[in-house]
């Protein structure tokens, strides 16, 4: 069930409970959990016109719009993953980003809707509540759609959410490109061609921060369980099924903005957790401070993904840097170092921990056996660990989704020996 | 763990189970995932114990991580993944030696596929330096060459012979995974029998309880309720009865399915009572039958990752060390869905599986098998990545089955859940209209795509699924007007696929409405190929040529693109050759700077064509590069190591018609193309080949249209005094029945240009033969039909040779057992002859010089001739040329390896003139043994079928085997063929049949202690004094099956001199249900007597106490004394 602080209206007293003790020492206003607002447009899709995509300083390519009459610019990315269209456009690590599909035909099974929800109140088929990249390129879209949870077409949604798509274009050709020349700024132009000498800058979405652009503007609670495990999450662009794997395993959930002061009240919660988000982690000064402090002062344990493994890889004083075109697909392994099994992992990012300046009391738990990039870090004797890969999936393999249950079970633990401390005291 | 849940199982269980079989209601769709599997420590846990004891294991495999500082990239890096330390190896299966058992010969539902995955895995052992010994007695594979296995056994893949085969061997580890059914149940045998134990034989890979479980229904359904994976209700029954009472119990329809077969042998859908009586009547002559409940219509779409865990939870829990298939059904409008099956071994679907994504599953199977881990397996195709990953698309691929049912009387034609297609094909497009209409040219040349067709009962056509429906949908589109909803109404094909079809036929009326050449502008001609038209295919619709269209579309700069099949979607580097041709890009994947030889592969098996012209393929790319040139290989068939992309410099996975071969010879400027040794297919599209300036290498396509056309063929014959039967070429119904009536029926009517005796038959009478002529006529109206005059009880000859610039370098004369009438590739043939006289052989070889120079042959042929007595001249017989090909016939394989001379690497070398050996004349070398080729037909697949031999082909496969005489090699190779039972002494063997030579037949079966049946009075009487008991013969097939049962019988003789004439036909009841039946079935009067004969003189070493070594248990090294092939 998704709350607002404080409600008067809760089902029972164990959560009431739970959300007090987790929020007393909060000083923190009610809010209701504040999605950021959508404009929506009224026009339909800007079918069999031209449309261009441009890559700076690289080769442009024709084909055919199928989503609104706008004109896009973002960072050129490409992703393997075969199936999982709705999920990866709503992921808001693609904040800003122009995504091209190498999957060649997109759009077979329509799109479902926007306002289903489970049984928490948490988006049902969306990771996020609307699109987050700024435009797609496919090799081909399928304008007819079928299946039993669409209620639109990928075309009527990108038209109505304002995202401009391209399709018939040479897919391979691109990602050949991106791969040899590094993720690209580029552009999606609608209609008839343009001269590029008028062209107006490429919008570089590396040079800002996106994940204020993404992360919850107030703390919201989502009761899990019984009310009993408390997991405080820093949203710096959360997937919903991170959300829902942490609910549907028991825990109440307490989200914060990215550049929440976590350290002020991190003791109220059995453990800590950091989400995926979009673009340059150099940027979140802030949150790595808090993170600093955080490591110093709590002993419960923390878990990262994505992002939220590259804000605790910069504050345990390491660096990242950008990959030269990213991991974005559904099909990368990860070998677990300690154990010695790979996994099939979901991924979407393009930096990476780089493991030569991790400190020595921190060590590479995971490592990616396609280029040996890390996949993932722990303190030595701490319960504190972050993968780069996607544990939670959507779309994408559900391989690793006991790094939830690990992680339950040492917030569980840590609960216990807390309370265990509090009696005794 | 990596899985492979490719694209073609998205696209395709819609098209090959959705558009072709997907029933109204109830045919369930399966949705199929193929996964490499370590789970080794689960797999020693459950060898030999209770399954309920396994539980999952996280751990893939026993990897080991000794390095563990990373460098940050991103993408490649030169310096492999393997020589970065992160993982290594432990300790592998201690094996030395290894036993590799094969399928078999090729038959519906175990294919050309266990060729390809077999040498894949031969391959991988002997990478790891592992002696390997491979039994697999179908001559014509791949896999059976000394260039993969140290030692080849040419022996049936039966319990008894390789528990001889294992003694002699002595191997410490086997491989029962990769030889499809046959294999594995051999294996279960064999480690029941003790035979592994007592040998200590290691069973590498999957462990055999593993194999047991997925094959048996309780202990599956037990072991998936144990993890929570829905299953379809079943329940297992072994009585009819049973079978009834049991659907009662779990409610209508059902569907029947065969414990331990193949392909849904024996299975199919019943709605009531009645069809459950009949279906289970013939299916329970199998071992073990379960019913399913068959639930709603499952669905394209899924949740692909919850299907994928599903799939990953079974496999671990099962402890699949290796490769695995498992078949979902799905709900469409809901998460519901059923397991339908698991095949715990290398599968149909994984040939497929391996050429749609790149990712080569047999070969790691067989690492995994050794011991190996998935990360420490180099990704084959990048190299610089793991293994263990799961392949990302970018393109599509479509598979579309080849159904040869029109080459059957009385078959029926209705597609179910029994497999009965003989091949399939598999196209690579960038759209899905693309692939398709690629698809469906490859399925036959002779469909130019997406085109309507008539039906009687168009409804009917759309409502029951047929090898047929495809077309019957573009009609209602194009023609009849019918909306998307009304056909999804009658069909059930989901509306995605529906829609798609809508957009090629929106392309197909653009085409029609424009109706010229003229008015087709760059967009609408770019927009057309985009869809996948071809030159042909528009030339229909706008009145105009192929050529024309072609001319038309590279004067406005339209050609194909070429691509990379590479595993990845681009996203790392690949240096692969392995490609594809598309219009719906704008750049290539590769340069064009090899100017490599092209060799056409043959295409799509069907009967008639099928793993001999993929050994021929095979044989001529390697010889190439032998000789040091670059080979380009063109072929669609994923059933083929041709296709494997290793086999050549550049691999197309493309069409084999003359636009795309066209297309690819002028951008690869290739050096030449090789016609020769795929079969018809290539050498049909020859002529216009060369004519529109290609090089051709061998013979002269002008030469090889002169042999193909009868009519100038006999003409040469006549000039160069060589004797044909003679015949006439046809004109009117009138002139053919002057002719008959001349030379005297029975005569042969066949028209030109024939494919495995397509639409040939013996005549003999004049009704018959004007019925026929109008069929006749019909298949092929461009090109004359030509009556000959047949011979009766005439011997026939195969002749198998190579020249060069018209003269002889090889040939090889093998004869029939059968007499002439019985096709070819049906015959039984020996070689070296048997009861040839030498001057025969060396009159043979006269007229192969006569035809080699003649047609100024370079390269590989083959000629039939009769051997027929010549009343004036008795000891000087008779013989006359009957057929001829300038191309590889399907007998080369067999002839090269009985003879230890490869024919293909000769020709190659005639072909491009490089290092040509000398001739050599290979009959008058001393051969100490005969090697014996069987056919092996599927008429269990074919129900109502009539199992008898003719002129027109009906086998799907050959086995052969090498013996001291034709006595024991016989009685080996017919033993090679699928369920093939001995019936011993003691039982019952039933005699049918109008043949005279019956009587003899049962004389010695008398003897030899048999008991006789009859089915009718006359016959009783014919054969006195050989006491035979009249029997019972019911025509309905359950009172038929307990008359067999009641009396035992465990043979049927039935020597009938034509076929039955209709379904109520006597002779035909006795001969489908002796095959329905699985009842040992001889139908030839001289195999029949050959058979006797070899009973005669092996039945005591089978019947004494000593369990000694049969003679014929040898290596094929042994027998040619090489390991020259």
């Amino acid at each position: 069930m998704l709350r607002s602080f404080f409600s008067k209206n809760c089902a029972g007293r164990a959560l009431w409970s739970a959300e007090k003790r987790a929020f007393s020492s909060l000083s923190i206003k009610n809010h209701e959990r504040v999605l950021p607002k959508r404009t929506f447009f009224k026009e339909p899709p800007a079918l069999n016109e031209i449309a261009t995509l441009t890559i700076r300083n690289g080769p442009i390519f024709h084909g055919t719009s199928f989503g609104a009459n706008r004109n896009v610019s973002g960072e050129a990315v490409f992703t393997t993953s075969p199936v999982g269209y709705v999920e990866s456009m709503t992921d808001p690590s693609y904040k800003q980003q122009i995504l091209v599909f190498t999957q060649p035909l997109i759009g077979n099974y329509g799109v479902p809707s926007s306002e289903a929800r489970d049984e928490n109140g948490l988006l049902r088929f969306f990771e996020s509540p609307g699109i987050q990249c700024a435009g797609v390129v496919v090799s081909d879209v399928a304008l007819q759609y079928s299946h039993w949870t669409a209620v639109e077409s990928l075309s009527q949604w990108c038209a109505r959410e304002g995202i401009a798509a391209v399709s018939g274009v040479d897919t391979r050709a691109i990602v050949t490109y991106l791969r040899e020349q590094g993720s690209s700024l580029a552009k999606i132009n609608i209609g008839e061609e343009y001269d590029a000498d008028e062209d107006e800058a490429f919008t570089d979405p590396g040079a800002v921060n996106l994940v204020s652009q993404v992360s919850t503007r107030e703390p919201f609670f989502v009761s899990g369980g019984d009310g009993s495990l408390n997991i405080a999450v820093i949203d710096c662009g959360v997937k919903e099924n991170i959300l829902r794997s942490l609910v549907s395993r028991g825990a109440s959930i307490t989200v914060f903005p990215f550049d929440y002061p976590i350290q002020q009240v991190a003791s109220n919660f059995d453990g800590i957790f950091l989400t995926n988000g979009p673009g340059d982690p150099t940027h979140l000064t802030k949150s790595v401070a808090n993170l600093r402090e955080l490591i110093a002062s709590y002993n419960g344990p923390i878990m990262g993904i994505c992002m939220g493994h590259q804000l605790l890889a910069l504050a345990s004083g390491a660096k990242t840097i950008k990959l030269k075109y990213g991991n974005r697909g559904h099909n990368i392994p990860a070998l677990d170092i300690a154990s010695g099994s790979c996994h099939i992992t979901s991924q979407n990012h393009g930096y990476a921990v780089d493991v030569a300046t991790l400190p020595k009391d921190w060590k590479a738990t995971w490592i990616n056996l396609n280029d040996q990039s890390n996949e993932g870090i722990a303190h030595v004797s701490r319960p504190i660990s972050s993968v780069q890969f996607h544990p939670e999936a959507r779309g994408g393999p559900m391989d690793t989704y006991y790094l939830f249950d690990d992680y339950i079970a040492k917030a569980k633990e840590f609960s216990k020996a807390r309370a265990a401390a509090t009696a005794s005291a | 763990m990596a899985l492979l849940t490719q694209y073609v199982c998205r696209a395709l269980p819609g098209i090959g189970k959705g558009l072709f079989r997907g029933h109204g209601g109830q045919g369930a769709v399966a949705l199929k995932g193929m996964f490499m599997s370590t789970t080794a420590a689960a797999s020693r846990a459950i060898r030999g114990r209770q399954l309920t004891q396994i539980r999952g294991n996280r751990l893939n495999g026993r990897t080991r991580l000794i390095h563990s500082s990373a460098r940050v990239c991103n993408g490649h890096d030169a310096a492999a993944y393997i020589q970065s330390g992160h993982v290594k190896s432990v300790q592998r299966e201690n094996v030395k030696k290894v036993l590799v058992v094969g399928s078999g010969g090729l038959s519906i539902g175990q294919a050309g596929e266990f060729d390809y995955s077999g040498a894949q895995a031969i391959k991988a052992l002997r990478e790891s330096n592992v002696h390997t010994i491979l039994v697999n007695p179908n001559i014509a594979t791949i896999q059976s060459s000394h260039d993969l296995a140290d030692e080849i056994y040419f022996l049936p893949v039966t319990p008894e012979y390789l528990t001889h085969l294992i003694e002699r061997e002595r191997p410490d580890g086997v491989l029962l995974t990769f030889g499809g059914q046959t294999a594995l149940n051999v294996g279960i045998a064999l480690d029941d029998m003790g035979v592994f134990a007592r040998n200590n034989v290691k069973v590498l890979g999957t462990p055999i309880s593993t194999l047991k479980a997925s094959e048996d229904r309780d202990l599956f359904s037990r072991a998936l309720n144990e993890i929570n994976i829905p299953i379809a209700e079943s329940v297992a029954v072994s009585s009819v009865d049973d079978a009834l009472a049991s659907a009662e119990k779990i409610g209508y329809p059902v569907i029947v399915r065969s414990a331990f077969s193949l392909g849904g042998l024996g299975s199919g859908f019943a709605n009531d009572k009645a069809e459950l009586q009949a279906l289970a009547t013939k299916s329970l002559s199998l071992t073990l039958k379960s019913l399913s409940r068959s639930r709603s219509r499952a669905g394209r779409r899924s949740k692909y990752h919850m299907l994928r865990s599903a799939a990953i939870k079974i496999i671990r829990h099962l402890g699949v060390v290796g490769e695995c298939n498992v078949q979902y059904a799905l709900n469409p409008n809901s998460l519901e869905y059923r397991v339908i099956e698991v095949n715990a071994r290398l599968s149909r679907s994984s040939a497929l599986a391996s050429k749609a994504t790149g990712y080569p599953l047999a070969y790691t199977a067989a690492k995994i098998a050794l011991g190996h881990t998935l990360p420490e397996l180099p990704n084959a195709v990048t190299k610089t990545t793991t293994a263990n990953f799961e392949p990302s698309l970018d393109y599509i691929v479509t598979k579309i089955p080849r159904w040869d049912l029109a080459k059957f009387q009385y078959v029926n034609r209705e597609i179910g859940s029994s497999m009965k297609s003989v091949g399939e094909v598999m196209a690579v497009g960038r759209t899905f209209e693309e692939s398709l209409q690629k698809a469906l040219r490859q399925v036959d040349p002779s469909f130019k795509g997406f085109m309507p067709m008539p039906f009687r009962d168009l409804d009917k056509a759309l409502t029951v699924p047929t090898d047929r429906r495809f077309f019957a949908v573009a009609e209602a589109m194009l023609n009849q007007g019918y909306s998307i909803d009304k056909i999804h109404e009658l069909t059930k094909i989901d509306k995605w696929f529906l829609g798609k079809l809508s957009n090629l036929a929106a392309v197909y009326n653009e085409l029609r409405e424009i109706g010229s050449l003229y008015g087709l502008n760059r967009d609408v001609l770019l927009r057309a190929k985009k869809h996948g038209y071809s030159d042909a295919q528009i030339a229909e619709l706008v009145g105009s040529t192929e050529l024309e269209v072609r001319a038309r579309r590279k004067r406005l700069d339209i050609h194909p693109w070429v691509k990379k099949i590479d595993t990845l979607a681009a996203e790392f580097p690949a240096h692969t050759n392995y490609l594809y041709t598309s219009y719906n890009a704008s750049t290539h994947d590769i340069d064009f700077n090899e100017h490599g030889t092209i060799v056409l592969g043959s295409g799509v098996y069907r009967i008639g064509s099928s793993v001999e012209f993929d050994w021929c393929g095979v044989s001529c790319a390697r010889g190439l590069r032998r000789v040091g040139m670059k080979t380009i290989m063109i072929n669609y068939n994923p059933e083929t190591v041709s296709t494997d992309f290793d086999e050549c410099e550049r691999l197309y996975f493309d069409e084999l018609s003359y636009e795309r071969v066209m297309d690819i010879y002028e951008l690869e400027t290739a050096s030449g193309i090789v016609v020769s040794v795929g079969g018809q297919l290539p050498q049909n599209i020859a002529l216009k080949l060369q004519e529109t300036g290609a090089k051709v290498l061998g013979t002269d396509p002008r030469m090889i249209d002169n042999a193909e056309d009868r009519h100038k063929f006999s003409q040469m014959l006549d000039k160069i005094g060589v004797d044909q039967p003679a015949w006439k070429e046809l004109t009117s119904v009138e002139e053919a029945r002057t002719f008959a009536n001349t030379v005297g029926y029975p005569v042969l009517v066949r028209p030109s240009y024939v494919l495995s005796g397509a639409a040939m038959s013996v005549i003999r009478d004049e009704s018959s033969l004007k019925n026929k002529l109008e069929n006749a006529a019909a298949v092929s109206p461009d090109h004359p039909v030509v009556i000959t005059k047949f011979i009766e009880g005439a011997r026939e000859i195969d002749v198998d040779a190579v020249a060069s610039k018209g003269q002889l370098l090889v040939h090889a004369v093998s004869e029939h057992v059968e007499n002439a009438g019985v096709h070819s590739g049906d015959a039984t043939i020996a070689l070296p002859p048997y009861s040839l006289s030498a001057s025969v052989k060396d009159r043979c070889k006269e007229i192969a010089e006569k035809v080699a120079s003649a047609f100024q042959i370079t390269g590989p042929y083959n000629m039939q001739i009769i051997e027929a007595v010549n009343p004036e001249k008795p000891d000087v017989p008779d013989l006359k040329v009957i057929e001829c090909n300038l191309r590889a016939s399907r007998s080369f394989p067999f002839v090269s390896k009985a003879l230890g001379v490869n024919f293909i690497d000769v020709a190659t070398r005639a072909l491009v003139g490089k290092d040509v050996p000398a001739p050599r004349d290979l009959m008058k070398e001393k051969h100490d043994y005969v090697c014996v080729k069987v056919p092996q037909f599927s008429w269990t697949r074919l129900a109502g079928a009539d199992p008898f031999l003719g002129v027109e082909m009906s086998s799907t496969g050959e086995v052969a085997c090498f013996g001291k005489d034709v006595k024991e090699a016989y009685w080996a190779a017919i033993q090679s063929t699928q369920n093939f039972k001995v019936p011993l002494p003691g039982h019952g063997v039933l005699l049918g049949g109008d043949r005279k030579e019956l009587a003899d037949v049962a004389a010695k079966l008398h003897e030899l202690g048999y008991k006789l049946y009859v089915a009718e009075k006359a016959l009783h009487k014919k054969l006195a004094p050989v006491p035979v008991t009249v029997i019972d013969f019911p025509k309905e097939k359950r009172a038929l099956r307990a008359v067999f049962e009641k009396n035992d019988i465990q043979a049927v003789f039935n020597l009938a001199s034509g076929r039955g004439k209709s379904t109520e036909d006597q002779d035909y009841i006795m001969r489908r249900n002796a095959v329905d039946f699985n009842v040992t079935l001889f139908n030839d009067v001289r195999c029949a007597e050959l058979f006797v004969e070899c009973l005669k003189e092996k039945l005591p070493l089978v019947l004494s106490e000593e369990k000694t070594m049969p003679n014929e248990v040898k290596r094929w090294s042994d027998w040619i004394g090489s390991h020259a092939l």
